[in-house]
């Protein structure tokens, strides 16, 4: 952050409606991560009558109510990815046909194993992220999503939108509540992997890539080390 | 031979004061409004009684041993008089070829026009010769039987999905009814339960029997109105689950005071039954109110999803029984073990790099 900025003229990258669901959807991961792990796993028991408790509905109140924002919050990322510039549909369209762009993902593997001097330069994401991020966040965001819903709706019952459109055929997919319950909790997992390995890598490439990281999800906008050509794929 | 449910029941020495008794406890036990009670009765009065074929495939009885211990009054007399337990191999009078031959008598006499309850499952490997009913296996007879029948009911966990006979590695091939290769086409009533609750099995054939039709079925094929809330939703303790209030060792005070058996493993909250509404023994009590947790005998593939005790399920293709919880925490426990030596790493390089730029 703190190199010269490079005449390279900076890009405006991430428009504001993207950093504000940025911001958005990483606490509602953090709320939905911290809720489920307490629904699966409660707190120490509460001593007394009952009828001077919530806890349990409390915690499930927030992790709902979360949810229901993560969904929306997709929901909204989603036409954004339609409405917004070409970096706001990266994440959802990968070009997974595109020699270049396996290419990139090898060298940034190299990069990762340390064996390159120098990462390549990108105004997006670089390839890898970009595989991580469509595959490990988006699909694993959508599955959480789905899978929520059809949990959700076994509480609502029959005859809710949400048993309708999502638990009816959810829960036989899964082979009944209990394994759906399990994967639920297993992508969990997935997505804490992400979240720990997405912070680490961007402060990293945030000290060490060409490209600036941090400031550029907080500003939008992405400025460069080097005056060198871009390397992303168009 | 085309005497009404009535008759029959008179014949039985059933008075009429108890048969329209029957009628509205069995409109109340279907969830249906007391102006049901009459639509009953005159069903019954006009309506041929139906007979009921009852094979046993591979299974333990429980499913008959619930039915008998109806605790609806007068279910006991009046449903066993409904049912023309012409077969029923545990509880018929008849032995033998006798016996078989019943089968024979019933599939052709009423062709088309009577139900099929079948408790158990045939077992396929070894074409069928693990469960062998009469000298032939028990997949033909239910073949045969299903061939001409009206309706299929599967009582049970092992008719419904496959029971403990199916669980893994099922080395009988056991198989639950709905799957049976070559079953002729006909509606399938799953029943699931180990065993399904008295009162739902007899509210089920009272319902056939009187409306002449399927009750609603779910996606899965069990009847809602018996199927469609987990224990969870209805279980006395629930209170106790919402303030968070949980048995932690089987001896604790909360055990005691009968707080919620969540961490105990209780599967409740994944179980579609109504033991928590109808309970058992004539609503005496379910295995909750006993105090030990729902193990969720009702829900398709029960043992082979991990401990009675653990509400995740096991996850067996990782070698060694894991759940979630251990998977995905070693997972996050690698990666940040992981990302703490890749950024060692990284620094050690960079000092490197430094120091040979510097010299």
């Amino acid at each position: 952050m703190n190199q010269p900025a490079s005449s390279t003229q900076a890009v405006y990258v991430y428009e504001k409606p993207v950093r504000l669901w940025h911001g958005l959807n990483a606490l509602g991961i953090v709320a939905l991560t911290i809720t489920g792990y307490l629904i699966a796993d409660p707190l120490a028991s509460m001593g007394g009558e009952a009828s001077d408790h919530f806890l349990m509905g409390y915690v499930r109140f927030v992790h709902f109510a979360a949810g229901y924002l993560l969904a929306i919050g997709l929901l909204f990322r989603l036409y954004w990815a339609y409405a917004g510039n070409e970096h706001a549909r990266q994440i959802f369209l990968p070009p997974l046909l595109n020699r270049n762009f396996w290419q990139g993902v090898g060298h940034e593997i190299l990069w990762y194993a340390l064996l390159v001097k120098e990462p390549r330069k990108y105004t997006g994401h670089n390839p890898l992220a970009l595989l991580a991020m469509h595959f490990a966040f988006v699909w694993g965001t959508l599955f959480m999503i789905v899978t929520g819903f059809a949990l959700y709706g076994e509480g609502t019952g029959r005859g809710s939108w949400q048993y309708a459109l999502f638990s009816s055929w959810v829960l036989p997919v899964f082979g009944g509540s209990q394994s759906l319950h399990s994967w639920h909790h297993l992508v969990m997992w997935l997505i804490v992997c992400f979240v720990l390995i997405h912070v680490y890598v961007a402060v990293r490439e945030d000290k060490l890539s060409r490209q600036s990281i941090l400031s550029t999800i907080a500003t939008g906008w992405r400025t460069f080390k080097d005056d060198k050509p871009l390397d992303d794929i168009h | 031979m085309n005497e009404t449910f009535y008759d029959v029941m008179r014949r039985q020495g059933i008075t009429r004061r108890s048969f329209l008794k029957f009628c509205s406890l069995t409109a109340a036990s279907l969830g249906l409004s007391p102006a049901f009670a009459p639509k009953i009765a005159h069903a019954m009065e006009t309506k041929p009684r139906i007979p009921v074929l009852w094979l046993h495939g591979l299974e333990c009885t429980c499913c008959s041993e619930s039915f008998i211990r109806s605790g609806h009054p007068l279910a006991k007399d009046v449903i066993l008089s409904m049912l023309s337990l012409d077969y029923d191999d545990t509880i018929m009078a008849a032995a033998g070829h006798n016996a078989e031959a019943i089968v024979d008598e019933i599939v052709e006499k009423y062709k088309g026009n009577y139900i099929l309850a079948v408790e158990g499952n045939p077992p396929l490997a070894e074409d069928g010769m693990y469960c062998i009913i009469g000298g032939k296996p028990f997949v033909e007879q239910l073949k045969y039987a299903a061939e001409s029948c009206k309706a299929i009911i599967s009582w049970g966990s092992c008719a419904s999905w496959g029971c403990v006979q199916a669980a893994k590695p099922n080395p009988t091939r056991a198989t639950p009814v709905h799957k049976v290769p070559g079953l002729a086409n006909k509606p399938i009533i799953k029943v699931p339960g180990c065993p399904p609750i008295a009162e739902v099995m007899t509210a089920v054939v009272a319902y056939l029997l009187t409306f002449d039709k399927l009750p609603t079925l779910d996606k899965q094929g069990r009847p809602q109105m018996f199927y469609s809330q987990r224990i969870h939703d209805k279980c006395y303790r629930r209170p106790h689950f919402d303030a968070g209030q949980f048995v932690e060792h089987w001896d604790d005070e909360a055990a005691r005071q009968g707080h919620c058996l969540y961490k105990m493993g209780c599967k409740g909250p994944t179980t579609y039954n109504a033991c928590s509404t109808v309970r058992w023994n004539e609503g005496t009590s379910f295995p909750i109110q006993a105090g030990h947790g729902c193990i969720g005998c009702s829900e398709d593939g029960f043992w082979d999803k991990g401990s009675f005790y653990e509400r995740l399920t096991d996850i067996n293709q990782f070698g060694i029984e894991a759940n979630a919880d251990a998977v995905g925490g070693t997972a996050a426990a690698v990666v940040g073990a992981g990302i703490a030596a890749h950024a060692g790493l990284t620094a050690l390089k960079r000092a490197k790099q430094s120091g040979a730029e510097q010299q």
